[in-house]
């Protein structure tokens, strides 16, 4: 069959084919600036606690800061992969576990390149106690106490160590902490037993 | 909850470690940034150190070189010493030898004198006879 097809109809018929890759194109950028503005919400509602996890669990600030742009930088890219299966926080918190064991499995290989470490000692990070209305004697108390805890949470495990945190400053339930560190339930509650039995133990409490 | 949080005490020590972890986060991450000056320091420390380095293993290799160079040079001289000695060792020898061959030569030529032949007197006696 021939099929005669003359120029206007060619020029018709492109017309349309660019105007609907142009309209594509426009529905694709808007679904990418959607995407974007979600994804700055996430940065906006979720970094300070990223920030304040890795912190707690580096006691440096710069290698806290650094590790939350990178948990920031790799969330940005695999952000068309995330599909809401658990919260974004959850996810973001997974991320940020895994950077910190890279970071820590790196350094013991490299250990020639920085012998140094930014870490602040126990006495410095006890010191930030918001002031109460409470004595001059029971805030000394309390930031012994937080040095004690300190003390203990730097002689946990890793994963104890993350568990607890996650469980005390951050205040999560076992199963975000089970999802975010991918443990289940019973072994996130097995290290979470160990870490407070830990703590409570160089607290002077009974085990 | 679980057990251990029953305890007044230890509960109170963990809400302060919370709250000590959160003001001590909430303070560095307000707090100005100083990235910039310290990639600057870290680069300048960077820089020096590979300027030092690179300042010792040129030393090092320089130095290596002027050695082997010096003892080079060392052994070309002693090398020329022994050549230059050895020359004049048979330069002597030679002339050793020259000046007893002359000396013998000289000798020869002051001790000898021209020796009649054995039946010289018999023949000059026939002469005489016959005249």
């Amino acid at each position: 069959m021939v099929r005669v097809v003359n120029s206007d109809t060619v020029r018709a018929s492109t017309w349309v084919m660019a105007a609907g890759t142009a309209i594509d194109a426009m529905a694709m950028t808007t679904a990418d600036d959607a995407a974007a503005q979600e994804f700055a919400r996430v940065v906006e509602r979720h970094r300070p606690q990223i920030f304040r996890f890795l912190l707690s669990s580096t006691r440096d600030v710069d290698l806290a800061e650094t590790l939350t742009q990178e948990c920031f930088l790799k969330a940005h890219r695999n952000w068309g992969s995330f599909r809401g299966e658990s919260s974004a926080m959850t996810w973001l918190m997974r991320i940020a576990i895994n950077l910190q064991k890279d970071h820590w499995r790196n350094r013991r290989m490299q250990f020639w390149r920085t012998t140094r470490t930014n870490s602040v000692d126990l006495d410095e990070a006890s010191e930030w106690l918001p002031s109460g209305e409470s004595s001059v004697e029971q805030q000394l108390l309390a930031r012994e106490r937080v040095k004690q805890v300190w003390s203990a949470v730097k002689g946990l495990s890793e994963r104890q160590r993350t568990v607890f945190l996650l469980r005390y400053v951050e205040e999560q339930e076992l199963s975000e902490i089970a999802a975010a560190t991918g443990l289940s339930e019973g072994t996130v509650k097995a290290h979470l037993s160990r870490a407070v039995a830990r703590v409570r133990l160089e607290l002077g409490g009974r085990r | 909850m679980n057990k251990f949080e029953d305890d007044a005490e230890f509960a109170q020590a963990l809400k302060n470690f919370k709250s000590s972890v959160h003001a001590w986060s909430d303070a560095a991450y307000t707090r100005p940034r100083t990235v910039k000056r310290e990639v600057r320091v870290r680069s300048w420390r960077l820089a020096a150190g590979w300027a030092l380095g690179c300042v010792l293993v040129a030393g090092s290799v320089s130095g290596g070189l002027l050695e082997r160079n010096h003892r080079a040079e060392l052994a070309r001289i002693a090398a020329q010493q022994r050549a230059a000695e050895q020359m004049r060792q048979l330069q002597l020898q030679e002339q050793a030898k020259i000046t007893d061959e002359d000396l013998l030569a000289g000798v020869d030529s002051a001790v000898s004198r021209q020796v009649p032949s054995a039946m010289e007197p018999l023949a000059q006696m026939a002469e005489d006879e016959i005249k």
